[in-house]
C-alpha cells in the first residue's frame, strides 16, 4: 500500500476501543504514525499534560495541530487525508454511517470502558456487578444496532465498502466478544460483520494484541 | 413559503437534551417541522406505536418524507447534508475538528452520564442520594475539560464567532447543567458566558424546553 510520508503520531493504549477506531481509520488510509503508549501513570504526567491538558486518548498530533476524542480525530483524517473516504456520498447513508458510530460512542462504550467500570460500578455498586452491568449495556445496544442494520445488505455495516460506521462497530464488537462473554449467536448481523472485520488487514493491525504496548495476560 | 404540511417531522420530549440539539439546528436552518411528543417519563419510546416506526426506540425521531432517522448526531449531519443554509461545521478543517471534539466530549463524556435511564439505575443500586453528587461530578469533569478546549478558540460563540455544531451540543448541556443540576455559572466562565449568549439567539430561545408543546411548567 502506498504510504504517504506524514508527520503522524497517536497517544494511545492498547485496549482502549477509543484508540483501536482511530488505528483503523489510519490503517485503511495508508497514514504510517508513531504509536505513543499512553499508561495510567502518563496521564498525570506534566508532559502529556502540557500537550494535552485534557488528558484523554486517543490524541492524534499533526505537525502542531493536536487533537482529541476519536470522532473528531476520524473525521479529521478524513478530512485532511481523503484517499479511502470515511462517509459515502449518498446522504441518507451518511447518516446512517452517524447513526451507527453514535450509537456506539455514546450509548455503549461510555458504560463499560474499564474507567466506569473500575471506578464507578466497581466502587459504587459492587465488583460483582461490573460483567452484569456491562452485559447489559452491550445486549440493549446491541438489540437496537442489530434492529438498525439486519435491512442491509452488503458485506459492511451500510453497504459493501467499509465506512465510519464500521469503524466504530468493530472495536465495540471485538470487546464485547473477546471481553464481556457475550455470545455471538445472540447477533447474527453483528456476528456476520465481526466475522468480516477479523479479515481485513487494516483492522487486524488494530487489533489491541498488536500494539507495541500490549501486554498478553491469562 | 408554501402550504401547512410541513415535510419535516420531529418526535421530541420537551426536556431531552439530544431533542434540544435538534431543535437548535432546525430553527438555524429556518426549517419547520411538526412537533411531535414522545412523554419518556411515561415510557412513551416503548409503545408498540413508536418502536414501529423507529425500532431504536430512542428520541429524537426525524421524518423527512420517506426517511426515518434516529440519533442526535445523525440527524444534524444530514439536515446540514440536505438543507446547506446556515452550515453546521466551517470550512477550516481544524475548527471542523475542534467541533467535532467538543461534540464529543458533549454526547460522549458528559450526556449519557447523567441521562433519565442512567439516573434511575443510580437511585436504585446506589440511593437517591447519589444521584446530583453523580451528575455534579460528571459536568465538572466535562466542563473542565471543555474550558481548556475552547480558550484558544472561543468568540462570541465556542469556537469563533458563528454558531456551529460545538454550538448546538453544549446549549442543551450548559442549560441543564446551570438550570437542573445547580452547577455555579462563575465556576466555568466560558461555559457561562456561552450560556448568556445563548439565551439570547432566537434560534436557541424558541429551542428551549419550556418554549416546547409538551412543556409542563
Amino acid at each position: 500500500m502506498e504510504c504517504e510520508a506524514v508527520n503522524l503520531k497517536l497517544y494511545s493504549h492498547w485496549m482502549s476501543s477509543c484508540s483501536f477506531r482511530v488505528r483503523i481509520a489510519l490503517n485503511l488510509k495508508g497514514l504510517k504514525y508513531h504509536y505513543v503508549a499512553v499508561t495510567a501513570s502518563s496521564k498525570s504526567d506534566p508532559e502529556f499534560l502540557k500537550l494535552n491538558p485534557l488528558a484523554l486518548i486517543p490524541v492524534l498530533v499533526d505537525g502542531d495541530f493536536v487533537l482529541a476524542e476519536s470522532l473528531a480525530i476520524i473525521m479529521y483524517l478524513d478530512d485532511k487525508y481523503p484517499q479511502y473516504p470515511l462517509l459515502p456520498h449518498d446522504i441518507p447513508k451518511r447518516a446512517l454511517n452517524f447513526q451507527v458510530a453514535h450509537i456506539v460512542a455514546s450509548s455503549i462504550q461510555p458504560f463499560q470502558n474499564m474507567g466506569f467500570l473500575n471506578n464507578f460500578i466497581e466502587k459504587k455498586v459492587g465488583p460483582h456487578e461490573k460483567l452484569p452491568w456491562a452485559q447489559s449495556v452491550i445486549r440493549k445496544g446491541f438489540t437496537a444496532l442489530e434492529k438498525l442494520l439486519k435491512d442491509q445488505a452488503g458485506r459492511y455495516a451500510t453497504g459493501d465498502e467499509i465506512f465510519l460506521a464500521d469503524l466504530f462497530l468493530a472495536p465495540q464488537l471485538y470487546s464485547a466478544y473477546k471481553r464481556f462473554n457475550i455470545s455471538m449467536n445472540e447477533f447474527p448481523s453483528l456476528s456476520r460483520l465481526h466475522e468480516a472485520y477479523n479479515g481485513i488487514s487494516a483492522f487486524q493491525e488494530a487489533f489491541p494484541e498488536k500494539q507495541p504496548d500490549a501486554v498478553n495476560s491469562d | 413559503m408554501a402550504s401547512d404540511t410541513k415535510k419535516l417531522k420531529l418526535y421530541s420530549y420537551w426536556r431531552s437534551s439530544c431533542s434540544f440539539r435538534v431543535r437548535i439546528a432546525l430553527n438555524l436552518k429556518g426549517l419547520k417541522y411538526d412537533y411531535i411528543p414522545v412523554n419518556l417519563l411515561k415510557g412513551e419510546q416503548s409503545h408498540p406505536e413508536f418502536l414501529k416506526l423507529n425500532p431504536v426506540g430512542f428520541v429524537p425521531v426525524l421524518l423527512d418524507g420517506d426517511l426515518v432517522l434516529a440519533d442526535s448526531l445523525a440527524i444534524i449531519m444530514y439536515l446540514d447534508d440536505k438543507y446547506p443554509q446556515h452550515p453546521l461545521l466551517p470550512s477550516d478543517i481544524h475548527k471542523r475538528a475542534i467541533n467535532f471534539q467538543a461534540t464529543h466530549i458533549v454526547s460522549s463524556s458528559i450526556q449519557p452520564l447523567q441521562n433519565i435511564s442512567f439516573l434511575n439505575y443510580i437511585g436504585e443500586k446506589v440511593g437517591p442520594d447519589e444521584k446530583l453528587p453523580w451528575v455534579q461530578s460528571v459536568l465538572r469533569k466535562g466542563f473542565t475539560a471543555l474550558e481548556k478546549l475552547l480558550k484558544d478558540h472561543t468568540g462570541r460563540y465556542a469556537t469563533g464567532d458563528e454558531i456551529f455544531l460545538a454550538d448546538v451540543f453544549l446549549a442543551p448541556q450548559l442549560h441543564a447543567a446551570f438550570t437542573r443540576f445547580n452547577i455555579p455559572m462563575n465556576e466555568f466562565p466560558i461555559m457561562s458566558r456561552l450560556h448568556e449568549t445563548y439565551n439570547a439567539t432566537p434560534a436557541f430561545q424558541e429551542a428551549l424546553p419550556q418554549n416546547q408543546p409538551d412543556a409542563v411548567h
